[in-house]
């Protein structure tokens, strides 16, 4: 019609769904800075497809990843008294939480789930991040007991995905309280004599390193975490001296005794099953991705007839072998 | 006498009166007896008062008193035959951990405790009483000896936290940490646990995950020091007056969320001013509790500890 409505409204549109455009669909790996598309991305576990980088991923995404099918059930966690101390900074505590529960979507820092692992059935427990640093306080201390009765009932292993800043300060002395509770945990599962697998994620840091995730019968991380007590900025500030290439991260733990594995995120899922089965004596797993359990099976697939995952997969996995 | 920062008015009154009798010392013809007296008395009234409201970061200050009595007094004056044991066997011996064998009473036990030195030469042979990891399994060494002979374990808790080193982290501090307080919670003998001067993070849960834990009067025990959790939440390290609030590190407060089991008195103006009597409660209280586990079977000394420890925190300070 005109100049404006054909030429600058159409210029002026584009210039600002432009830049809408990168933010939502495309993720700059802060490694190597290649932009990833977001579907791409996601495909690859978050995983840089260009350096290999290894970025943050939810435990939701990650059970996706984890179960046969990417099909689980949560398991439920016995919620914590809201704000013990009354714990107030610049912020009220349950304003910070209202906050984490909005952006995440989830409830808390942790999410416990009971599924099927290449026919083994498991539960797993992963720690978000996202979620307040992760931080450990009464809730992620219910959900680890929570995963290991559950573990214990079923006869399952548990495996457990670490990620934290440490203790959740707004909880004090209770967030304190849970590296006794959670090694209480830990106990549970050895007496029953259940596998207690770790895997330890960027970052595992403070309380979290020192009770549950130091603890496991196999220590694996992904590459490149950050897993430590105190922090490279603290030991930094106390020594005055500056710390080695690669300190902290788990190739340099691996190095020095405290992990068994550094594997990729690829990887991971083959892996877990190869050692869980082995420890629980049984036969090798069928490998690649299973379509979820039968709908009888997820039933009674916890309390695990053994032999079942080697005989079943026969007719339920020819079409994915890898 | 070493007078913390709150203690200054005190100091001043204190001073004057010891002014006033060192001039009288010099001028004979002085008499300045009743003056003194009335500014003792005014001086005893203050610190009374003081002492009454301690704010949380008051407490924090007086837990970390240089002049407080250390786990090595504990050792000295409440057991006998004490016989030091060294080492984790695979590293060294950390000396900011003592331990070993000693009576209680009549009790054959193993004593462990963090002890932070008392002058500087002591205190950097201490390490400040940070524990490395030789320390916590130097402690775990030592719990599976009681373990194995049937004898008692009383920790000392008084740590500012785990040593932020290079070589603490590179030999696996939070596997020692995490491997500690398994041992506190595996152990089939009572295990009672003093927080006599501060409990940091930890550090001290290594020592402390015990049948019975008690806390002196004006000692703390928390996640972190108000100094690093103002440093982290207000991004000013200078606000740990209030995050020394917030965190509820007092025996007080860790009574009401039921955290401890019993508070020690200390005698008026801390223990710091009166180290006998505040090392004699100590030792008095843990004769009590001690003859109270006593009785109990391993199982149940087992049971009873885990039990304890997942019950922690199901009701708030609201409750």
């Amino acid at each position: 019609m005109n100049w404006i409505s054909n030429y600058v409204r159409p210029r002026i549109n584009s210039i600002f769904s432009r830049r809408e455009v990168p933010e939502n669909l495309w993720t700059k790996c802060p490694e190597c800075g290649t932009m990833l598309f977001h579907r791409e991305l996601t495909d690859n576990l978050n995983v840089c497809t260009n350096c290999d980088h290894h970025m943050a991923i939810t435990p939701r995404e990650r059970f996706k990843a984890l179960f046969d099918g990417g099909a689980f059930a949560e398991v439920e966690v016995p919620a914590p008294v809201v704000d013990p101390l009354q714990f107030r900074d610049q912020k009220r505590y349950p304003d910070r939480m209202k906050a984490a529960q909005k952006g995440s979507g989830e409830t808390e820092a942790m999410l416990v789930a009971q599924g099927e692992m290449g026919r083994t059935p498991v539960v797993a427990a992963a720690q978000d991040f996202s979620f307040m640093g992760g931080s450990m306080g009464m809730y992620v201390g219910n959900a680890i007991i929570a995963a290991a009765q559950r573990a214990v009932e079923a006869k399952a292993p548990l495996i457990l995905f670490s990620a934290a800043g440490g203790a959740r300060m707004q909880e004090g002395i209770l967030s304190l309280m849970q590296m006794p509770r959670t090694t209480v945990a830990v106990e549970m599962l050895k007496e029953a004599g259940l596998p207690y697998i770790v895997v330890l994620t960027h970052p595992t840091t403070g309380g979290v390193t020192a009770s549950y995730a130091m603890l496991g019968d196999v220590h694996i991380a992904e590459p490149n975490a950050l897993i430590c007590f105190a922090g490279p900025r603290v030991i930094e500030q106390t020594i005055r001296e500056k710390l080695p290439e690669g300190f902290q991260r788990a190739e340099y733990l691996l190095d020095h005794g405290m992990l068994d594995r550094v594997t990729p995120r690829k990887d991971m899922r083959e892996e877990l099953i190869t050692i869980t089965r082995m420890l629980l004596g049984l036969s090798p797993a069928i490998k690649g991705d299973l379509p979820p359990p039968k709908p009888e099976q997820a039933e009674d697939g916890p309390q695990g007839t053994e032999e079942a995952p080697a005989e079943e997969p026969q007719d339920a996995v020819e079409p994915k072998t890898a | 006498m070493n007078y913390l920062e709150f203690e200054k008015p005190l100091a001043e009154i204190e001073g004057k009166a010891e002014e006033l009798r060192a001039m009288a010392r010099a001028d004979e013809g002085m008499d300045v007896t009743a003056e003194a007296a009335g500014l003792d008395q005014k001086a005893k009234a203050m610190l009374v008062d003081l002492y009454k409201k301690l704010t949380p970061w008051q407490k924090c200050q007086v837990a970390r008193h240089p002049d407080r009595p250390h786990c090595k007094d504990y050792i000295e004056a409440l057991f006998s035959e004490y016989t030091p044991l060294a080492g984790d066997r695979n590293f060294a011996d950390d000396h900011a951990v003592m331990g070993g064998l000693a009576r209680l009473g009549d009790t054959p036990v193993v004593v462990i405790g963090h002890e932070k030195g008392h002058d500087t030469k002591t205190r950097i042979e201490r390490n400040f009483g940070m524990a490395r990891p030789e320390g916590y399994r130097k402690a775990i060494r030592l719990m599976d000896l009681a373990d194995r002979f049937n004898l008692p374990v009383i920790t000392l808790v008084d740590t500012p936290g785990a040593y932020p080193g290079k070589g603490a982290e590179e030999r696996g501090q939070s596997e020692a940490i995490a491997r500690a307080t398994e041992k506190c919670l595996q152990i089939g003998v009572p295990l009672i646990s003093a927080v006599i001067g501060e409990g940091g993070s930890g550090g001290a849960v290594a020592f402390a995950t015990a049948n019975r834990v008690v806390m002196l009067e004006h000692s703390i025990y928390s996640v972190i020091s108000p100094e690093g959790c103002a440093s982290i939440l207000w991004k000013d390290a200078e606000k740990m007056r209030e995050a020394a609030e917030a965190l509820r590190l007092t025996a007080q407060d860790l009574s009401k969320l039921g955290v401890i089991d019993r508070i020690v008195s200390e005698p008026v103006g801390g223990a710091q001013r009166d180290r006998a009597t505040t090392i004699a409660s100590v030792g008095k209280t843990l004769e009590t509790l001690l003859a109270d586990l006593k009785a109990k079977s391993r199982d149940d000394l087992v049971k009873e500890r885990r039990s304890k420890f997942l019950q922690i925190g199901q009701t708030g300070l609201a409750a």
